[in-house]
């Protein structure tokens, strides 16, 4: 789990404008296999924003993300197929089961449909016949996390994840990232509680932060 | 091509389980209708000669009822964040999302046109061609509608903004939809119309996906 040693997924200079203001600018990140970095900062520092860069969901205003040297935008369907994105919201169908909506999610991405085992990475295997309009948030946040261990995926992009989460399902999640990486893959997580992951790097948003001002822009 | 076929089963799927949106659309289309020869009078001779034109107008409006939640559903819970970043291009996430949108909504319409065509009193002749222009119709309106489903994502009071982005493109559907039974019921050839009705879908089916699937990401930014 050595930090930086042939880092696959990097981004250059990156800057972020939303509604006119510059969010981020001159950001710089690397991540390599079995690397996990916490994003850090403020409310409103960029974040999610940031993870939203790296989905591909999101262009950048300035600079690249690239992956093994190729800029994500060249080919967004390759990158999508190595990557899952767990954002704030939670796409659990209120009129489908558990196990139904994440056989669709694992279906998507090259999955081997182990939804109960899946379910059981997140203890929520008694959930599986459960319809979506009767789990409590913590219960959709578990279901959601379910699509990591249902389907394989190189990088994780995390946003918040423990929102909602109690301790038990944290721990999972925990254990989930760390076996993870231990496979080689890579973790992204915007946090604001302190995470217990082993040599995770730290990225700190707020000293990309530029002053709040409408007219500046990212030259 | 699986993984669409995938996004149009769950669709169908959650559209089964709900029913109530394609159930409204079919309901709100025999109401419209039904409304008719109350509003106009028992005369069969008018009724019949505009059967056509009232059959058209309601299925067009009947159509838009449910457009709105084309996506925004998707839209509101993230899953439209996680199918734009699934594997597949987001013009078949597109194209899947609108043929189980026509399934459900679409011909469910064709299927009670004929009965309101009795209703109303028109000559039977014109019963096959009605079928045939609404089954070339109806997805085209569907198509058309998806991109302005997909540009009133995030807005307030996006129905209505919606009736208004798309209606007036529908016109042509409703001209030559029209056209053709009118020309079918007066023993003129309605192949002429049925073709430009072909050529309008195929327009759409081959326009409307980019343009929907480009709308959709500048509203996911």
């Amino acid at each position: 789990m050595s930090s930086s040693s042939g880092a696959l997924f990097t981004g250059h200079d990156l800057a972020c404008i939303r509604g006119e203001r510059l969010v981020f600018a001159g950001l710089d990140f690397s991540i390599g296999a079995g690397d996990a970095v916490l994003l850090v900062g403020a409310n409103g520092s960029g974040k999610s924003s940031l993870l939203r860069l790296m989905a591909g969901l999101l262009r950048p205003a300035g600079g690249a993300v690239r992956w093994g040297g190729g800029s994500i935008a060249i080919d967004p369907e390759a990158h999508n197929a190595r990557l899952h994105y767990v954002g704030h919201l939670d796409p659990v169908k209120a009129a489908l089961t558990v196990a139904e909506n994440l056989a669709f999610w694992a279906g998507l991405g090259n999955g081997s449909g182990v939804v109960t085992e899946a379910l059981e990475t997140f203890d929520s295997a008694s959930l599986a016949d459960v319809p979506g309009r009767f789990l409590s948030a913590g219960q959709k946040r578990r279901a959601n996390l379910a699509r990591l261990a249902a389907s394989v995926a190189s990088l994780w992009l995390l946003d918040e994840p423990t929102t909602a989460l109690d301790a038990r399902a944290t721990s999972c999640l925990m254990e989930a990232i760390a076996r993870h990486r231990v496979d080689g893959g890579m973790v992204a997580i915007s946090t604001h509680v302190e995470l217990a992951l082993d040599g995770a790097r730290r990225l700190d948003l707020d000293t990309f932060a530029r002053q709040p001002n409408p007219v500046e822009r990212a030259s | 091509m699986r993984w669409a076929f995938e996004i149009m089963r769950r669709d169908l799927r959650l559209a089964l389980r709900q029913g109530v949106d394609s159930l409204m659309a079919v309901v709100f289309f025999v109401l419209a209708v039904v409304l008719f020869p109350l509003g106009v009078g028992p005369e069969a001779n008018i009724l019949a000669r505009i059967a056509a034109g009232v059959i058209w107008v309601a299925a067009l409006l009947a159509s838009m009822l449910s457009l709105e939640r084309l996506f925004q559903t998707d839209y509101d819970d993230g899953s439209l964040e996680l199918l734009a970043l699934s594997p597949v291009a987001l013009e078949l996430v597109v194209l899947a999302k609108v043929v189980a949108h026509w399934l459900t909504t679409g011909v469910p319409l064709i299927v009670a046109a004929p009965v309101l065509a009795v209703l109303l009193d028109m000559d039977a002749q014109g019963f096959v061609v009605l079928i045939v222009a609404l089954a070339l119709g109806t997805p085209t309106m569907s198509l058309i509608g998806s991109v302005g489903a997909a540009l009133i994502l995030g807005a307030r009071r996006g129905g209505v903004l919606l009736s208004l982005l798309v209606l007036p493109l529908f016109i042509p559907v409703l001209i030559f939809g029209v056209a053709a039974v009118d020309a079918a019921i007066g023993g003129f050839a309605a192949r002429p119309h049925l073709m430009i009705l072909s050529g309008l879908l195929i327009g759409a089916v081959a326009l409307c996906p980019w343009a929907s699937a480009a709308s959709l990401r500048q509203s996911l930014e």
